[in-house]
C-alpha cells in the first residue's frame, strides 16, 4: 500500500506541474510564440527524461539542475574534476588549455561532454556522477540500510518476529531465497542465494526509485541498456565460471545424433550462441520492459501539452484523461518493477543452475518447467 | 539512438557500485540473515513438536486419570457389594448363632422340665404311694382285723410285685 501511495503522489506531480514541458510552455509563452504545438518536440522530450543528464533536474525549475561532479580523463590532458554547473546550460569551462562544453544536439556526442582542444573535439573518458550515476549510488545505499537493518534485527532481537518494515523487507527475502533460489539451486542455494538476492533487491529498489518523480527517484535507471548489461554480465560471469564438467560437455558436445555435431558442429554452434543470447535475453528483458513503462506515461503526460493549443475544452478532457491513464500506467508500473526484478531473480538462478547441472535428467525436465513458467509470465508483461 | 547504446561511465560506475554492495551484504546482509531465519524456522518448528508432544502427553494423562477414576469406581463398588454381602452373611450367622444359643436353652429347658417334671412325678409317686400306704393301712387294718385274711393279702401283694419286677 505504501509503495502504491508513494507513487500516486508523483504522478499528480508529473501530470500538474513538475515536468519539463510545463517549463516549455511557460517559456514559450514568455517569448511570446503562440505556435506552441510546433515548438514542442516530445521525440527530444522523451529522449531527455528517458536517457542521462549531468545535472539533476529539480520540480518547477526548468534552468536549475542539482549539480554534479564531472569526471573526464584524456592521455592529452590527464584527470579533469568540475561541477556540473560550470557546462549545462550551453555553458564553456576554461581549464588550462582545454575547454569542456555538452555538446549541443546535432553535433558529434550530443549531450555528452566534450572537450576542446585547438578547435578540434574530443570525447574523453567520462566516468562523471551522471544523474543515472547519483541514483545508482541512492538505491544501492538504500539497499545496504535495508538490508543490514534486517541483519542488525537477526543479530539482536535473536528468534523474535520481525513486524512492520522489517517484516516485510524478511518476507521479501524469504520469498525469493524460498520461492526462487532454494527450488531451482537446490543445495547451491548458499553459494548463490547471497548474489540473487542481491540482484533481486539491487532491481526492485532501482525500479521503484525511477517510478519516483522528483529528486531521489526519476533517473530511468534500469531503463537504462548499460545498468541491465551490467546486471546480465555478471549473471553470465557467475554461470560459466561456476559451470561444471558436465555443463561444458552439454555445451560443446551435446547428447544428440553424431551427425548433428560432426563434421559440422551444428548443435555446438547453437548451444554456444544460446550461451551469449541467454544473458542478453536478460538484458534486453528488463531494459525493455522499464523503459516502456516510462515511454508511455511521459507520452501521456506529454499529450496534455501537444493537445494544449486546441483551446480550454480539448485541454481539460485531455488532461483528465490523460491523468487517469498516467496513475493507472504507473500503477502497473509498480507491479512491473516487482515483476521484472522476480523475473530477472528468476532467470539468473536458471542460468546458474544450467552451469550447476551434474547429468541428472529429471532436473533438467524441472528447470524447463519452471523457464516456461517465467518466459510466460515475463510474455504477458 | 542514445538508449541503445550503453555509455561507459554508466558501466563502469554500476560495476563498482554492483561490486560495493554486494561486498557488503554477503559479508553482512545475507548469511545473518538466512542463518536468523532458518534458525528461526528451527526454533518454531521444535517448539510446534514440543507443544504437540505435551499435549499428547496431556491427553495420555488424562485418559490414565479417568481409568483410574473409574477403577476405583469400580473398586468402590465391588467393595460396597462385598460389604453388603458380608453383612447379610454375617446376619444369617448371628441369626444361625441365636437360633442355635435358643434352641440350646430350649433343650436345657426342656431337660431341666424335664427333670423337674420326673422329680414332681417321682414326689407324686411317693406321696400317693405314701397316702396310698394310709389309706391301704387303714383298709387293711379294718379289713385285716382277723390274721387269715391279713396272710392272705401279703401274700398276694408280695406276688403282684413281684410279677411287676
Amino acid at each position: 500500500m505504501l509503495l502504491i501511495a508513494a507513487t500516486v503522489k508523483p504522478v499528480s506531480v508529473t501530470a500538474s506541474v513538475s515536468d519539463e514541458p510545463v517549463d516549455a510552455i511557460v517559456e514559450e509563452a514568455e517569448k511570446g510564440v503562440h505556435d506552441v504545438e510546433s515548438k514542442i518536440n516530445p521525440k527530444d522530450i522523451i529522449f531527455d527524461h528517458l536517457g542521462d543528464g549531468y545535472g539533476w533536474e529539480v520540480p518547477f525549475d526548468h534552468h536549475k539542475r542539482i549539480p554534479l561532479p564531472v569526471i573526464v580523463y584524456d592521455d592529452k590532458s590527464g584527470l579533469h574534476i568540475f561541477s556540473s554547473s560550470r557546462v549545462t546550460g550551453g555553458k564553456d569551462y576554461v581549464d588550462g588549455d582545454v575547454t569542456f562544453r555538452i555538446a549541443p544536439k546535432g553535433e558529434k556526442y550530443a549531450g555528452k561532454v566534450v572537450e576542446v582542444i585547438d578547435g578540434e573535439v574530443y570525447r574523453p573518458i567520462d566516468i562523471s556522477i551522471t544523474k543515472n550515476v547519483c541514483a545508482l549510488f541512492i538505491a544501492v545505499i538504500l539497499v545496504i540500510w535495508s538490508v543490514l537493518a534486517v541483519a542488525r534485527w537477526h543479530k539482536t532481537q535473536g528468534s523474535k518476529a520481525p513486524r512492520k518494515f522489517i517484516g516485510a523487507m524478511e518476507a521479501l527475502i524469504t520469498f525469493i531465497y524460498d520461492g526462487v533460489v532454494k527450488p531451482t539451486l537446490k543445495d547451491k542455494s548458499k553459494k548463490f542465494g547471497p548474489y540473487l538476492l542481491t540482484v533481486f533487491f539491487f532491481i526492485l529498489y532501482m525500479n521503484l526509485l525511477g517510478l519516483i518523480v522528483i529528486f531521489p527517484g526519476g533517473a530511468n535507471l534500469t531503463g537504462n541498456i548499460a545498468v541491465t548489461l551490467v546486471l546480465a554480465v555478471i549473471t553470465f560471469l557467475i554461470t560459466n565460471i561456476f559451470g561444471t564438467k558436465h555443463y561444458w560437455k552439454e555445451v560443446l558436445w551435446p547428447d544428440v545424433p553424431l551427425w548433428l555435431k560432426f563434421p559440422l558442429p551444428i548443435m555446438p554452434l547453437i548451444e554456444v550462441f544460446g550461451v551469449f543470447t541467454k544473458p542478453a535475453a536478460l538484458t534486453v528483458r528488463l531494459f525493455a520492459n522499464m523503459m516502456g513503462g516510462h515511454m508511455i506515461v511521459i507520452v501521456l503526460t506529454l499529450l496534455i501539452f501537444i493537445f494544449a493549443a486546441m483551446g480550454a475544452m480539448v485541454t481539460g478532457l485531455t488532461t483528465v484523461v490523460s491523468v487517469i491513464f498516467s496513475v493507472f500506467m504507473l500503477l502497473i508500473d509498480v507491479l512491473v518493477s516487482f515483476i521484472q526484478a522476480y523475473v530477472f531473480t528468476l532467470l539468473s538462478a536458471l542460468f546458474i543452475s544450467f552451469g550447476q547441472e551434474d547429468g541428472h535428467s529429471h532436473e533438467k525436465a524441472d528447470h524447463k518447467s519452471a523457464e516456461s513458467g517465467a518466459t510466460a509470465q515475463a510474455v504477458s508483461n | 539512438m542514445e538508449l541503445f547504446t550503453p555509455d561507459f561511465g554508466l558501466i563502469f560506475w554500476m560495476f563498482v557500485a554492483f561490486a560495493i554492495l554486494f561486498f557488503i551484504l554477503y559479508k553482512w546482509g545475507w548469511p545473518v540473515i538466512i542463518k536468523g531465519v532458518e534458525s528461526r524456522a528451527d526454533l518454531i518448528d521444535s517448539g510446534v513438536e514440543y507443544a504437540k508432544n505435551a499435549k499428547e502427553q496431556l491427553d495420555n494423562a488424562q485418559a490414565t486419570a479417568r481409568e483410574y477414576i473409574e477403577q476405583a469406581r469400580k473398586q468402590q463398588a465391588d467393595i460396597l457389594r462385598e460389604a453388603d454381602k458380608m453383612k447379610t452373611q454375617i446376619i444369617e450367622q448371628a441369626r444361625e448363632a441365636a437360633g442355635q444359643e435358643a434352641k440350646k436353652v430350649m433343650d436345657a429347658a426342656k431337660v431341666s422340665i424335664e427333670q423337674e417334671r420326673k422329680e414332681a412325678q417321682l414326689q407324686f409317686r411317693n406321696e400317693v404311694s405314701s397316702l396310698a400306704m394310709a389309706v391301704a393301712e387303714k383298709v387293711v387294718r379294718k379289713q385285716l382285723a382277723d390274721d387269715e385274711r391279713q396272710t392272705k393279702l401279703v401274700d398276694s401283694l408280695i406276688d403282684q410285685i413281684e410279677n411287676q419286677n
